[in-house]
């Protein structure tokens, strides 16, 4: 009997420390091209993304290798980390893409925020067979026509804020709608979604989505209007400095008061941090991640705000995620080729502090995740500094992204 | 698109009227005085606004003392550049001082920039308005902002007071004296060029002014000013280059056919402006309100 107890708690042992020296055996044997692992974060170091990705970003990738290294003794010391500004420009992404790719044999491009620097630098990299990860860059192209077969899209797209924010206000009663919409690609595409979804749920518009010029200072027109339709809830597809204004105005126009709701297409901390959070209080956004939806994510912002100084947006997290998921793949397939990498990142589950029930979908690269909806708190509601959002819906990573049968993809 | 929707279109116009005319007048002034075509004049309205929000950042200065020191500073600051820089350049062709101001645009916009990410780490700051003009008052046609009400009154008294300072007045008689002939206001025993220091001075304090009066409705951010100064410029066109009573004018009235335009139809609210310049200038080459050249 005794015998057998010993036994139960030996054998496992004795597998574990075998798997373990040859999964070691097999990291020595790794193929890495100038055996080392570069990781590129081709990202807005100076601009006006700079505070929701740029340095954060590249701070998030570099803690990404630090962590892998200390857990695979065998890669200690060949994981680097170089961040590059791509001044959210679609040419000099291209241009830095191909500079780091040739010269400084970068093996993967993470984050790129702005969809067509996103897009450029995708189109570079596929020529040259290196994987790339958009974590900030939100254009559905990167997963439809422009998709690419090196090229993978992780956090959100705009399918995922629109579908998120439209259906859960909806269903939470806010369901007739006035919606405006900067005039550009992202801002089109967010209001086409953002309809479906309200459309989809019941809801309706109260009148047709106007679009509004981009840039633009002065949103006083359509609150004005807002405030003669009385609709239940204002949707601004805004985003950055724009989005600052419309809410800023609105609040002006105590519209809030008015019994006018407000839904946001795209929000990052930031964005509540240059108003404080009472101008954005009740909104309702769809995010990836927030810093304390649970233990596990606190924890490890802990660890981010040591090294960095500031709490994470979930943009800055996603780039963490994707670099650990990245590398990852890379011990998996013993190899940093970019094909190899590619057949070990396909089809791929796992679970991680900032994608919970993630899968790498083989047919278009969308990296699904559980995604939530979430409503600002009221400062007096927070319970401590950077608390800003309530959960208010979790939906499922199998339905929080366009569906793949309706992707326009093709490899 | 009822009547009642169109009465509110056509007041909040004037509150984005009330910003034209005040850069337009400063830029008139400008103009009228010391034939100097003031690119600068959008990066010093966003210089007016940053200086409100570092005022209350780096001494707890609110709305009230910015808004008497903001203009102030950047009064000083652009008597500064004239001395120093744009001085040298009287005498050459125009395209000379607006490629030297628009060069100045962009230093003075990456040096904000710069400022804000380093200093205050933000890409575009919170500005609050004055607590005793938070909130709405229901005008009975529409509920509008406090703040909104206040600009708009602010700016046509500022407006009227520039425009009795310079025709009526001993000061006003000295400045246009030396814009219209410098040698003759000389020989009277005038220093013209401290004038023109002046001048410059006050015009570029009232972009200054416009700035703070915008910091609590539009994001404050380096380039709030670069898309204002090109309406700008068509609102002094259509005005007639160095009219006083037509920059004013046609300041408010391009807010209001904007917003009005924005209501209608949002597209055409930005080039509405355009279109209405190429009009005015096929009809009036010299501006609404302006003299042809040789007729002053």
């Amino acid at each position: 009997m005794k015998k057998a107890k010993l036994t139960a708690i030996i054998a496992p042992a004795l597998v574990t420390a075998a798997l373990f020296s040859v999964t070691a055996a097999l990291a020595q044997g790794a193929k890495l091209s100038d055996n080392a692992i570069k990781i590129g974060v081709l990202t807005d170091l100076s601009g006006v993304y700079s505070e929701l990705s740029g340095p954060g970003s590249v701070k998030a990738a570099q803690m990404a290798a630090d962590d892998f290294m200390a857990t695979n003794a065998a890669y200690k010391g060949k994981v680097q980390v170089i961040g590059v500004d791509h001044q959210n420009k679609a040419d000099v992404a291209s241009n830095k893409a191909a500079e780091m790719i040739d010269r400084q044999n970068v093996d993967v491009l993470m984050d790129l925020p702005t969809s067509s620097a996103a897009l450029a630098a995708s189109e570079v990299a596929k020529g040259k067979k290196i994987p790339v990860m958009v974590v900030t860059g939100g254009t559905t192209a990167l997963t439809n026509e422009k998709c690419s077969k090196y090229t993978f899209h992780y956090a959100y797209d705009n399918f995922m804020l629109a579908n998120g924010t439209g259906t859960a206000v909806t269903k939470r009663g806010g369901n007739s709608w006035y919606i405006i919409y900067p005039n550009y690609a992202f801002g089109q595409d967010l209001d086409r979604q953002m309809t479906a979804a309200i459309k989809e749920n019941g809801g309706k518009l109260v009148t047709p989505s106007d679009a509004t010029p981009f840039p633009n200072t002065d949103f006083s027109s359509y609150l004005l209007k807002a405030q003669s339709l009385k609709p239940k809830i204002f949707g601004t597809m805004q985003a950055g400095n724009d989005l600052v204004n419309v809410v800023k105005q609105y609040n002006e126009f105590g519209l809030k008061k008015q019994g006018i709701g407000l839904g946001i297409g795209l929000l990052f901390e930031t964005d509540v941090a240059a108003l404080g959070q009472d101008a954005y209080a009740g909104a309702l956004a769809t995010v990836p991640w927030y810093w304390n939806l649970d233990q596990r994510s606190r924890d490890w912002t802990a660890k981010f705000e040591k090294a960095f100084g500031k709490k994470p947006t979930w943009a800055q997290a996603g780039v963490y995620s994707a670099t650990m998921t990245y590398l990852q793949a890379v011990s998996r397939a013993k190899s940093d080729n970019g094909d190899a990498v590619v057949k070990a990142l396909e089809g791929y589950r796992f679970s991680d502090f900032f994608a919970r029930s993630a899968y790498i979908r083989p047919q278009d690269h969308r990296v699904t995740l559980d995604v939530y909806t979430v409503q600002v708190k009221a400062k007096a509601q927070a319970k401590e500094a950077g608390d800003i959002f309530t959960k208010v819906a979790t939906i499922p990573s199998a339905k929080a992204f366009a569906p793949v049968a309706e992707t326009k993809c093709k490899f | 698109m009822n009547t009642q929707l169109l009465l509110i279109q056509v007041f909040n116009g004037l509150v984005n009227g009330a910003f034209y005319a005040l850069l337009s007048l400063g830029l008139a002034v400008i103009f009228g005085m010391l034939r100097i075509v003031n690119f600068m004049h959008g990066a010093l309205y966003m210089l007016g606004a940053f200086t409100a929000f570092a005022l209350g950042q780096a001494f707890g200065l609110g709305f009230w003392p910015a808004l008497i020191l903001a203009p102030l500073i950047v009064g000083v600051l652009g008597m500064v550049l004239e001395r120093t820089l744009l001085s040298r350049l009287y005498g050459l062709e125009p395209s000379y001082n607006l490629l030297l101001t628009f060069g100045l645009t962009l230093l003075t916009q990456d040096l904000v920039k710069q400022v804000m990410l380093s200093q205050f780490a933000v890409s575009s700051a919170p500005y609050t308005t004055p607590e005793v003009l938070t909130g709405v008052v229901n005008l009975g046609f529409v509920v509008f902002p406090k703040y909104r009400l206040f600009v708009i009154a602010l700016t046509l008294v500022i407006c009227l007071v520039t425009w009795f300072v310079i025709e009526k007045t001993r000061v006003g008689a000295i400045i246009r004296a030396s814009t219209e002939n410098p040698s003759v206001t000389r020989a009277f025993g005038i220093d013209v060029s401290k004038w023109v220091t002046g001048v410059f001075g006050v015009g570029v304090g009232l972009a200054g002014l416009a700035g703070v009066l915008a910091a609590p409705i539009y994001s404050v951010e380096p380039y709030m000013g670069a898309e204002l100064i090109i309406t700008t410029f068509a609102v002094v066109v259509i005005g007639g280059l160095g009219s006083i009573l037509g920059s004013v004018v046609t300041g408010f009235a391009v807010g209001v056919l904007a917003a009005v335009g924005a209501a209608i139809y949002p597209p055409i609210a930005n080039t509405l402006v355009f279109v209405l310049m190429a009009i005015v200038l096929l009809v009036r080459p010299s501006g609404l309100f302006g003299l042809p050249e040789g007729t002053r």
